[in-house]
């Protein structure tokens, strides 16, 4: 019986494996160059990178929620 | 030679032919080709909000869509939810199970899921008056360890018993099943399209799946250790995974491997979570060691601490304008940083 299932395990495993093969795949560099360009592109939109100035800052002003 | 025999020799030269295709497109890391890079800001932002009422260690938090609610799970068995901006708390969903590992609101916000060791994830309306417990997802033979609403109807989970699920929330039913993991689920991310997500394991890798027929379609390997955090990266061709083994990595999914580790000169504590910042940019990780580091995601740099909380910092989330980054620890305080 478990010889069965051993087989059946090993079907699917390798079945798995050559799917995961037959991917295409693409350079590393074109990858980071993409990845990089997508940060620069975006950076001033970002509110963390750039900075939030005191008035468009809705967590201003400083808050201690206390319900204990 | 058996059956048997002949597809271990099978697997093993697949294993190889894929380790090859990997090497072959790996013509630079990520650090390499970002050392033309300016590097990012000095940023040090500080503790705008902090939220105290639970009354045991916080494990999960999550932003609602609006920017401004977040709700938080803890294991003084309660869901809190919490108005940020007004800085009040908006409303106390009590749950049955006191030990939550997960919380997520629905896209409208009317609904919250969490889910932990009672291996079922539970659904509460809280757009009533009172919240009211709308379906108990009831099919993980483990802890229910991540879960994520596709859409008022649909959610995602992540168990302990090595499977991710995906659930009709109309019929309280699975639709799809996701097994190839061996070892707990413990993280799910959800692509913008919804046609795919990805998951980390204590099997130390992370996957790619097809929601809609369930197929693994890709494994990532580099971490020793459980995989506890994973998230997109903005672009959502890469994303970032947190782990027991201390570093933090980035895997881009078109070259199929991982391209930059995120690792401390002393690396001690594990991460427990992490958040992207809107760009992708800045990198936020939650430590064992109570720290917040803050990572420029590109150049592999540390470039900032978030220090304040008195245990470990175990989630963390950034609401989708960007505003701030949120932190919540077993201390059982919870600070929003900007």
């Amino acid at each position: 019986m478990s010889g069965a299932s051993n087989l059946v395990a090993m079907k699917k495993i390798v079945q798995q494996l050559r799917f995961e093969a037959s991917i295409n795949r693409v350079k590393v560099s074109q990858a980071a160059a993409d990845l990089q360009q997508f940060c620069m592109q975006n950076a001033l939109q970002d509110p963390l990178l750039t900075g939030v100035s005191s008035s468009t800052n809705p967590f201003r002003p400083q808050k201690v929620c206390s319900f204990l | 030679m058996g059956e048997l025999d002949v597809l271990k020799k099978e697997a093993e030269t697949l294993k190889t032919q894929i380790e090859t295709a990997r090497k072959a497109v790996n013509d630079t890391t990520m650090e390499a080709a970002s050392s033309g890079v300016a590097p990012a800001p000095r940023i040090q932002p500080k503790a705008r909000r902090t939220l105290k009422g639970h009354t045991a260690k916080i494990y999960a938090l999550y932003w609602a869509l609006d920017n401004k609610l977040m709700v938080s799970g803890s294991q003084d068995g309660k869901l809190l939810v919490w108005d940020t901006h007004a800085g009040i708390l908006a409303n106390c969903v009590p749950l049955k199970s006191a030990w939550v590992m997960t919380v997520s609101f629905s896209p409208s916000a009317g609904l919250v899921a969490s889910g932990g060791l009672d291996n079922m994830c539970t659904i509460v309306n809280i757009s009533g008056e009172k919240p009211k417990t709308m379906r108990e997802l009831d099919g993980h033979d483990g802890y229910v360890a991540c879960s994520r609403f596709l859409s008022e109807t649909s959610i995602l989970t992540a168990s302990g018993d090595q499977t991710c699920g995906l659930w009709d929330l109309e019929t309280g039913k699975q639709k799809q099943s996701f097994l190839n993991h061996v070892g707990d689920c413990m993280c799910v991310a959800l692509a913008e399209d919804q046609n795919t997500f990805i998951s980390g394991a204590c099997d130390s890798q992370a996957k790619l799946w097809d929601i809609r027929d369930g197929q693994c379609k890709q494994s990532f390997i580099g971490h020793t250790g459980d995989i506890n955090a994973i998230s997109y990266m903005p672009n959502g061709q890469a994303f970032i995974t947190g782990s027991d083994d201390c570093t933090l990595r980035m895997f881009d999914m078109r070259a199929d491997q991982e391209v930059m580790c995120y690792q401390n000169a002393q690396p001690t504590a594990g991460v427990t979570s992490l958040s992207l910042s809107l760009s992708g940019r800045l990198l936020f990780a939650g430590y064992d060691d109570f720290n917040c580091n803050i990572w420029d995601s590109l150049k592999g740099e540390k470039i900032g601490v978030l220090s304040g909380h008195d245990n470990r910092v175990s989630c963390t989330g950034i609401p989708s304008d960007g505003m701030c980054v949120s932190t919540g620890s077993w201390d059982s305080f919870l600070k929003i940083w900007n």
